[in-house]
């Protein structure tokens, strides 16, 4: 009988039948994986299955392309300190839709884990909305790139230069420099400072929270959002999470308001 | 083999919520055995409440009108408004008799895995009637925005707060915390969190 222990992070929980649930987890080891809780409805449990929340997960089937069942036990809730930030909260519920659609199936995706689980982290301790908003869209590219839809963002697609990249191509993805847009600025995406290819590869200190403008950040999400959905959702014949489109209409709101 | 009634009945009551096709059996059983205390009486009032209970127009209550008892109520506070996802939980606010004001029942809350969206909760009726809310001289109206401490219940408390922005409107969440009775010992980090967060002076 194959069965795993393994740490996740739950993506998203569906009830099933009349006390049992559909839970989707991003394991450390085992990527996405999907199995049958039961008591989804228990007064002493449902907390457990809140989007975000990391858990220890024991699975069981009875053969190993079954959906089998999970025993979770909490370990952290960071949807719960969200609650009361509309914008963290979006943030978080964006994470888990963007991940919960986008991955394979049980195909381990250790860097996405390790980044999701920091990403999740800097959310709570951030003080400021602005340090974790930058963090969150650099993990978007991050996680584009992982799954083979990366954005060439180190020189510029038509005359090779590498300084001065202020657009992207929203087909390509990748990027132009500023005098080579040809006349398409207008129809180009913009590309944040800190998205391009020498502060991708900064090390943590050297990202200083990068002085993020406010309009680079929704640049930046409009510019992920993009291409997630152009060559991530659409291939599924799906749109952006409800959850992503509301962070960035949080975003857009805050920055414009201020 | 045709389906006799009473298999027809089981099978019925075995969609139930809390009772599967063993449980529905026994019922139906007991039922049976207790025709004209239980059976008729429970056909009776189940045929009733099919046809005359309605949804209330104003708020979403469940009510022989169509305007609900407490949307009707002269007596009660018209200048509050309480938010609530559920009939369940309007009851349960009623039941525990801290609340005089009005309510009004959602339906549910955002959820994207459920494909349910504003239009389908009908926030745009919940922003129409918060501006009818009654002013009174001593203090502006309020909207209480009772959803679950869940990430759709807070996300949809978010939304509708949001929306209800514009208004000259107090807007106004239940507290999350420490349960009566409860031991910190055994809460979660998170809850532990939002306690700490909300505290208040002494």
């Amino acid at each position: 009988m194959p069965e795993w222990s393994d740490t996740g992070i739950i993506l998203s929980a569906r009830a099933y039948g009349e006390n049992k649930g559909v839970i989707n987890l991003l394991t450390s080891e085992r990527g996405r994986h999907a199995g049958l809780v039961h008591g989804f409805d228990s007064r002493t449990k449902k907390g457990i299955y809140e989007p975000g929340n990391t858990v220890a997960a024991e699975w069981r089937a009875r053969l190993s392309e079954q959906l089998g069942s999970f025993q979770l036990e909490l370990i952290k809730n960071p949807s719960a300190v969200f609650l009361d930030t509309p914008i963290r909260l979006a943030g978080l519920s964006s994470i888990c839709a963007i991940l919960d659609v986008g991955l394979p199936e049980r195909e381990p995706v250790a860097s996405v884990w390790e980044s999701t689980i920091a990403l999740i982290e800097i959310i709570n301790l951030a003080e400021e909305e602005e340090s974790w908003l930058g963090f969150y869209i650099r993990w978007e590219a991050e996680l584009l790139r992982r799954l083979g839809f990366g954005l060439g963002l180190e020189k510029c697609a038509v005359s090779g230069l590498a300084d001065n990249l202020i657009y992207v191509s929203p087909k390509s993805g990748n990027a132009i420099h500023r005098d080579h847009a040809g006349g398409y600025e207008d129809r180009m995406l913009r590309l944040p400072a800190f998205l391009r290819s020498d502060a991708l590869g900064a090390s943590n200190d050297g990202v200083d929270v990068m002085k993020i403008s406010d309009n680079a950040l929704e640049d930046g999400l409009q510019l992920t959002g993009h291409f997630l959905k152009r060559r991530l959702f659409e291939l599924v014949n799906k749109d952006l999470p409800q959850p992503r489109l509301r962070l960035a209409h949080l975003v857009a709101k805050r920055y414009n308001n201020s | 083999m045709p389906e006799t009634p009473l298999d027809q009945l089981i099978k019925r009551l075995s969609r139930l919520p809390g009772l599967g096709p063993r449980s529905a059996q026994r019922t139906a059983l007991f039922l049976l055995k207790n025709r004209d205390q239980m059976m008729l009486p429970l056909a009776e009032e189940m045929d009733h409440v099919a046809r005359h209970v309605r949804t209330c127009v104003e708020c979403g209550n469940l009510d022989l009108q169509d305007k609900c008892s407490i949307c009707l109520d002269g007596r009660r506070d018209h200048s509050r408004l309480c938010v609530v996802e559920d009939v369940s939980d309007l009851w349960a606010i009623e039941r525990a008799g801290i609340f005089s004001g009005l309510y009004h029942v959602l339906g549910g809350t955002l959820s994207a895995l459920d494909g349910r969206g504003p239009a389908e909760l009908g926030i745009d009726r919940l922003v129409a009637r918060a501006h009818t809310l009654q002013t009174l001289p001593e203090r502006q109206p309020e909207v209480i925005l009772a959803t679950s401490a869940t990430v759709d219940g807070q996300t949809t408390a978010h939304y509708i707060a949001e929306r209800l922005e514009v208004a000259s409107l107090k807007i106004t969440r239940l507290a999350h915390g420490v349960p009566v009775g409860g031991e910190l010992n055994y809460l979660d980090d998170g809850t532990l969190a939002q306690a700490m967060k909300a505290r208040t002076s002494l």
